[in-house]
C-alpha cells in the first residue's frame, strides 16, 4: 500500500476554532420596541372606563362556570359527532361506490357551503317547517319539545363540523401509501377492516394536527350558539351585562376563559400525537 | 402429468390503452420455482398481481388449486365474487412486494401475527408461537419487538416475507423482492427465497437476480410486451436461449 500524497499548502487549520456568537443588535432593539408598545397598550385599558374589580369578581361567578362547562360539553360532544360523521363521510367519498360517493360529496357541499349560524337557526326553528316530529304510527312529539337549544346546537355543530373533518379524515387517508392497502389485502383483509387496522391508525397521525385547529375552533364556535338560547360560556356573560352594563368586563371574563381553555388544549394535542406516531423515526430508540 | 396448481389461460389485461397482458397461458406446478424475467413493462408483475387478484383481468382464466379465481361461471356468463370470496382466495397466496409494505405502525412481530388475528382468527398463543418460529427462519429472532423503520431494507423484506408465510399459502409470490435493496442486503434475502425453495414451497419469482434464477429455479419465463416468449429449464433460457428477444435481453442485462 502507498502512502496518501502530500497535502497542497496555503489551507490553515481551522480545527478547534469556534464560530462566533453574532450580537443581533436588531432583535434586542425590535423587542424593545415591542415591550414599549404592549405597556403603552396595558397602561390604556388599565386608565380606560374598565372597572377591573368586577372582572374579577365574575371571573369565578358560578353562572360564568356553568357556562364553562356547558361550553366544554357542548365542543365534545359535537365534535364526536363531527369526527363520527367525517371518517363515516370520508369513507363514503372514497368508496368505489358511486352513490355513496354523490351522497358524501352532496354532503360536504350543503353544510360547508352554507354559514354555520344559518345552520344552528334553522334546527333551532324546525318546528316551523315540521310541528311534529316521530316515527309515523309508533312515536311522535311536538318538535318544540324535542329540538331543544341543547339538541339543536349540538347537530348544528356536529353535522357542520362533520363536513369539514370528512376533508381532514380523507387527506389523512390519502396520504397512506397504496402500498399499504395492497399489503393488507393481499393478507385477506376486506376494505373497512384494512381500512380500521390498517389506514386509519397510519392517517391518525397525520390528521391529529389539522384536528386539533378544528377541535380549537370548535370551542370558540360554540359560542355561536348563544343566539339559540344555548346557556353556553358567552351566552350567560350576556345576560350578566344585560343586567349590570358592565358589557366589555363581561366579555373580558369570557375572552380570559376561552384563552384558558385553548392553552390547556394544545399540551393535550401533543400527547395524542405522541401516542399516533408509534413506529416513526422520530420516536424510534 | 400432476394437476396444475396455477393454471392461467388466454389472460388479457389492460391499463387504458396499454396492452399490458396478451392471451397469457401458462401452468405452474405443484412444488415448482419459477423466475418470470424480462424488462420493465413486459407484464411479469401485472401477471403476478392478476394471480392475487391486486389487479383484476379482462378476459380469460386463472385457476388457482382448481379454484376459478374472482368470477363464477353461472348460466353461461360470469359473475364477478363478493369481497369476502376473493378474500378467501387470496389467503391460498402470499404476496412480497417490491416496496415490503410492512405496517408502519406495528412490530415486526405485530406485522407477521396481523393476518392470522385478524383474518383468519386464530388464537394468539398458538399464532405467537408460530411467528415467533417464522422469524428464527427468516433469521430475526432479535428484531421482533422493532418497528419496520428500526431495521434495514433487507431486514424488513425478511419481516414481509414471514407476514406472507404466516398465512400458510400454497403458493408464494415475489414481486421484485430484491430491486428496492440496497446491494449489500440483497444476499440476505435471496437466502431465505432459497431457504424456502429448498423446503419445497410453490414459487413465483419477478426477479431480475439471473444468478438467483440459474441456482434455483425450476423453470425461467421470458416475457416482453405481454407475452410469454421463450420458457424452460434455467440452464437453456438463461445459457442457450431460442429466442432473439430473449437473447438481447439477456445480452442487456448481463
Amino acid at each position: 500500500m502507498k502512502t496518501a500524497p502530500a497535502l497542497a499548502e496555503g489551507f490553515p487549520d481551522l480545527s478547534g476554532m469556534r464560530i462566533a456568537r453574532e450580537p443581533h443588535w436588531f432583535r434586542w432593539l425590535s423587542a424593545a420596541l415591542i415591550v414599549l408598545v404592549l405597556a403603552l397598550i396595558v397602561r390604556a385599558f388599565a386608565a380606560g372606563q374598565i372597572e377591573w374589580s368586577y372582572v374579577s369578581r365574575f371571573l369565578t361567578a358560578k353562572v360564568i362556570l356553568e357556562g364553562i362547562v356547558n361550553t366544554m360539553v357542548m365542543a365534545v360532544l359535537a365534535m364526536a359527532l363531527g369526527i363520527f360523521l367525517g371518517v363515516v363521510i370520508a369513507i363514503m367519498r372514497l368508496s368505489p361506490n358511486p352513490v355513496l360517493k354523490t351522497v358524501a360529496a352532496g354532503y360536504t357541499w350543503l353544510f360547508r357551503g352554507t354559514p354555520l349560524i344559518l345552520q344552528l337557526l334553522l334546527w333551532f326553528n324546525l318546528a316551523l317547517v315540521f310541528p311534529t316530529i316521530g316515527i309515523p304510527g309508533l312515536w311522535s312529539a311536538r318538535a318544540v319539545d324535542v329540538m331543544t337549544p341543547f339538541l339543536a346546537a349540538l347537530l348544528g355543530l356536529g353535522i357542520n363540523q362533520g363536513a369539514y373533518t370528512s376533508e381532514v379524515m380523507r387527506a389523512g387517508m390519502l396520504s397512506v401509501d397504496i402500498g399499504q392497502y395492497e399489503a393488507a389485502q393481499a393478507i385477506g383483509m376486506g376494505r373497512l377492516r384494512a381500512l380500521r387496522r390498517i389506514v386509519l391508525p397510519q392517517a391518525m397521525r397525520v390528521v391529529i394536527p389539522p384536528l386539533g385547529n378544528e377541535f380549537i375552533g370548535m370551542v370558540k364556535a360554540t359560542s355561536l350558539a348563544s343566539v339559540i338560547q344555548y346557556p353556553e360560556l358567552l351566552h350567560n356573560a350576556e345576560n350578566i351585562y344585560y343586567a349590570n352594563s358592565r358589557v366589555i368586563e363581561l366579555l373580558i371574563v369570557a375572552g380570559l376563559w376561552y384563552l384558558l381553555v385553548v392553552s390547556v388544549l394544545t399540551p393535550l394535542q401533543m400527547l395524542l400525537e405522541r401516542r399516533f406516531a408509534r413506529g416513526t423515526l422520530r420516536l424510534a430508540r | 402429468m400432476t394437476k396444475p396448481l396455477v393454471a392461467i389461460r388466454s389472460v388479457s389485461k389492460s391499463f387504458g390503452e396499454f396492452q399490458a397482458l396478451k392471451n397469457v397461458s401458462l401452468d405452474i406446478r405443484p412444488g415448482e420455482v419459477m423466475c418470470l424475467i424480462g424488462a420493465s413493462g413486459s407484464g411479469k408483475t401485472t401477471l403476478l398481481r392478476c394471480i392475487n387478484q391486486l389487479a383484476a383481468i379482462d378476459s380469460g382464466g386463472i385457476w388457482l388449486d382448481g379454484e376459478l379465481l374472482g368470477v363464477r361461471e353461472q348460466g353461461g356468463r360470469l359473475h364477478r365474487l363478493s369481497e369476502r370470496e376473493i378474500g378467501r382466495q387470496r389467503l391460498k397466496t402470499g404476496m412480497v412486494f417490491q416496496r415490503f409494505n410492512l405496517f408502519p405502525h406495528k412490530t415486526a412481530l405485530e406485522n407477521i401475527t396481523e393476518g392470522p388475528l385478524q383474518v383468519q382468527g386464530r388464537k394468539s398463543d398458538e399464532v405467537r408461537a408460530e411467528a415467533i418460529e417464522l422469524l428464527r427462519r427468516v433469521g430475526l429472532s432479535a428484531k421482533a419487538d422493532s418497528y419496520p423503520a428500526q431495521l434495514s431494507g433487507g431486514q424488513q423484506q425478511r419481516v414481509a416475507i414471514a407476514r406472507a408465510l404466516a398465512m400458510k399459502p400454497m403458493l408464494m409470490l415475489f414481486d421484485e423482492p430484491t430491486s428496492a435493496l440496497d446491494p449489500e442486503l440483497v444476499g440476505e434475502v435471496l437466502a431465505v427465497m432459497k431457504e424456502l425453495a429448498r423446503s419445497g414451497m410453490s414459487m413465483m419469482v419477478v426477479t431480475h437476480e439471473l444468478g438467483f434464477a440459474r441456482e434455483v429455479a425450476d423453470r425461467v419465463v421470458y416475457m416482453d410486451q405481454g407475452a410469454i416468449i421463450e420458457q424452460g429449464r434455467a440452464s437453456d433460457v438463461l445459457g442457450a436461449p431460442r429466442e432473439e428477444r430473449t437473447r438481447a435481453f439477456l445480452s442487456a442485462v448481463i
